[in-house]
């Protein structure tokens, strides 16, 4: 028999196998997880959890999915937080420091609590990343936020009302479409095919017998 | 952190690292593969399927638990709504918020429909987001679509159709181009040029990749832009049955709240099925690396309705799932993991295998190696082997796993495993649907329509097996189609009287079948209990 462990889920205590994942030992004590439960893998962000061992100060944050249950664990799972979306035209958008004082105002009255790194389910450094977006250096923010998977924990713990993720998906996208290099094989590719450059050769292949499929599959020459 | 008796066995592998850090196995042939995957490929076990005996593919053969499903009751009868009272009423309605569903939906408001997307969990709880490696696309210099396409179809085993994969190689640089101006942040070199690699079976260095955060980064970037477009997103919410006109057009579906139990009504113009793949049907008790809600309702629904299936007896099994620590047991290994540069190794430290073959030959060849070889690593609960990782910085220089594999990095250093110096331990995991609803060029199901399939529901993009990266392909290309199509369609249509008659219609055909089943379908979740003795 596996070595079993209590956990509390919601402050109700619940004999658990100490190899489970906190998803896996709600399972097993009998929810049917419908919130707080997207993919399973650590990607989607839905199953942030805050937790506490029993008798010890610090307040712990983790994804339930990807955090093995620990004895005398006391769990509440944050399946939603309201974070602040503001809307926008990527199309007309400036992709200067104006953008963030008219979009996101609140990162201004940041008071350097550092709460949100310390919260970072992915262990990322938030509150520099927050000090990029202040800056207008969207490359910055863009790289340090790039692992955030906007579990939200981070805008639960943040005196000044900050909501980082939606801060930093905005740099990242600025990022992404204004300042990242430009692409020229990939404009050169475009023309070719408004062209019709390979419009034959795509035909002639969709015709093709399978046995003549085969031969230039099997026989292709494969970049080293 | 790695037992004693694993930490002994990786002495292996460290001893004969240098060795087969450079070494290049050979690739194996054609009848090699066709053989390999004929005694060892899960697709083959005769046992494992049975033949349809109802619906548009009665006489095919599907995996059990599939067939379950398709030949289950209707969670509702007609005389559970009242089609009249509608909730919903909209040009075109999504179901399913991962990527297909969210570019469908964003090029159909662009094309000025009127579009809501109902999703059962949250729009971006799906597939999409882990989808680490990367997506294809022909826009370098030494490559092409023509290219492309060959690949593909080869690597598919000549059954993609060819009009959906000429769709998918043809449009594959646009779609990059679209999601580069969506802000979408591909590794690209200072000068622009983006920074590809090998996916299994590519003949050109055509995987674009965002780090191993690909699929994360293209849905929230989808996300955000559905957002900005303000299309309504209703989650939580899942689509349980199709409602068809009084000409057998799809005009909307029955929703369910999945928190709730209510029910209600959305009248559609068109409908756009994105539901997804179903690896949380758990087909032969294989584990998945999918989303909780991988569990094929969109084909259960499009069935139902009367719509046709393609190569719904084709899975993938990606080769390297996680076989041990077992909190993360059967989660996605990226195959850029391989792409840049590791290899995989037996019990004896030996490669056995060129580490880019095509996803059905590496598992079976994997499956081989754990069974009839005996050359598998003992695990503590099964067995798995060993995917080289530190030969990546042998090859490219410390720090390449930080920047290229952070996520993977991650996954296993929580469970007190470094990849930069040990190697992991992996075994096939149920990854991909490769059949799904037959559609045509134009999106739309061959046989009902106004209705419209994109990403991962829809069979016969890729044939038989698919490759790497392109699935984040096929969501963008079909998706965007799948959005405009149904747009366009919907101009044109002018709903009329809504009819669930085909409820009680297939509820006959189960009866006079002699099948005797208490199911109910689709699925929505699966049910876990993990082992607890008092509810198993």
């Amino acid at each position: 028999m596996e070595k079993l462990v209590n956990v509390y889920l919601f402050g109700k205590k619940y004999e658990v196998p100490s190899n489970l994942t906190i998803m896996t030992a709600m399972e097993y004590a009998g929810y049917q997880l419908v919130r707080g439960c997207g993919c399973r893998n650590g990607f989607c962000g839905a199953c942030a959890t805050i937790y506490r061992i029993k008798g010890q100060k610090e307040l712990k944050v983790c994804l339930a999915c990807q955090t093995q249950v620990e004895n005398d664990m006391y769990v509440a799972t944050l399946p939603f937080f309201p974070l602040v979306k503001q809307v926008y035209d990527i199309e007309t958008i400036a992709h200067d420091q104006q953008v963030m004082m008219q979009l996101y105002p609140e990162i201004y009255a940041c008071i350097g609590c550092n709460a949100c790194t310390k919260s970072c389910t992915q262990e990322l450094n938030v509150m520099q990343y927050i000090a990029a977006a202040q800056r207008g250096d969207f490359e910055t923010c863009a790289e340090l936020s790039f692992d955030c998977v906007m579990c939200g924990v981070c805008s639960s713990r943040c005196p000044a009302g900050i909501s980082h993720p939606q801060v930093a998906l905005l740099a990242r996208r600025i990022n992404g479409k204004y300042l990242a290099p430009k692409t020229s094989h990939l404009a050169d590719r475009l023309v070719e095919i408004e062209n019709g450059t390979y419009e034959e050769l795509l035909q002639n292949l969709m015709q093709k017998p399978i046995s003549e499929m085969k031969e230039l599959y099997n026989n292709r020459e494969i970049e080293k | 952190m790695y037992s004693s008796d694993i930490k002994e066995l990786i002495k292996k592998v460290e001893a004969r690292r240098e060795y087969n850090t450079s070494y290049e196995p050979a690739r194996m042939t054609a009848e090699q593969k066709e053989q390999l995957l004929a005694t060892y490929h899960p697709d083959y076990r005769a046992d494992q399927f049975e033949l349809l005996k109802i619906g548009a593919n009665k006489g095919e053969k599907v995996p059990h638990e599939l067939a379950e499903m398709l030949q289950a009751h209707s969670r509702i009868t007609a005389d559970s709504v009242n089609l009249d009272d509608v909730a919903y009423d909209v040009d075109v309605l999504v179901i399913g918020g991962g990527g297909a569903g969210s570019s469908a939906a964003i090029e159909a408001k662009r094309a000025g429909a009127n579009v809501m997307i109902v999703t059962k969990l949250r729009i971006g709880d799906a597939n999409t987001v882990m989808a680490e490696g990367g997506i294809q696309g022909a826009d370098k210099p030494n490559d092409s679509p023509a290219i492309h396409y060959i690949d593909a179809f080869g690597g598919g085993h000549f059954a993609a159709k060819p009009e959906l994969l000429y769709k998918l190689v043809n449009e594959a640089p646009d779609a990059i181009n679209w999601l580069n101006e969506l802000g979408v942040e591909f590794d690209k070199a200072p000068d622009g040029t983006m920074i590809t690699t090998h996916g299994g079976g590519t003949s050109r260095k055509r995987m674009h990749a965002a780090k191993d955060y690909t699929g994360s980064e293209i849905m929230r970037t989808l996300r955000d832009e559905v957002f900005n477009l303000q299309i309504p997103v209703v989650d939580f919410t899942a689509a349980i049955e199709l409602i068809l006109d009084e000409n057998g057009k799809c005009a909307g579906a029955v929703l369910m709240n999945m928190e709730t139990k209510e029910l209600m009504v959305a009248k559609a113009k068109t409908v756009i099925i994105a539901t997804g793949g179903a690896g949380r049907m758990h087909y032969q008790g294989f584990p998945t690396s999918n989303h909780y809600g991988a569990t094929a309702d969109g084909l259960v629904l499009g069935y139902r309705a009367g719509a046709k299936l393609l190569y719904a007896d084709t899975l993938q099994y990606h080769p390297t799932g996680v076989a041990y620590p077992e909190q993360i047991f059967g989660a996605l290994v990226t195959e850029k993991v391989r792409s840049i540069g590791a290899k995989l190794v037996n019990v004896n430290g030996e490669v056995f295998m060129h580490p880019l073959e095509t996803r059905d030959v590496s598992a079976a060849s994997i499956i081989r190696e754990c069974s009839d070889r005996g050359n598998g690593v003992y695990t503590g609960s099964g067995y798995g082997v060993w995917l080289d990782t530190p030969m990546i910085e042998r090859i490219h220089g410390e720090g390449t796993i930080m920047a290229r594999i952070p996520a993977m990095h991650r996954m296993f250093n929580k469970y007190g495993i470094d990849i930069r110096y040990e190697p992991i331990l992996v075994y096939p995991t149920l990854h991909y649907q490769n059949g799904g609803l037959d559609i045509g060029a134009d999106c739309q199901t061959s046989n009902i329509e106004n209705l419209f399939v994109a990403g991962e529901a829809v069979g016969g993009i890729h044939g038989r097996n698919r490759l790497m990266g392109n699935s984040l392909l096929d969501i963008i290309v079909f998706g965007r189609d799948a959005g405009r199509s149904a747009a366009e369609k919907a101009k044109n249509t002018d709903c009329c009287k809504l009819t669930l008659a085909h409820i009680a219609e297939f509820e006959a055909k189960i009866r006079e079948a002699g099948i005797e089943t208490d199911k109910v379908s689709p699925l929505l979740l699966p049910t876990y209990s993990h082992g607890n003795p008092k509810r198993s």
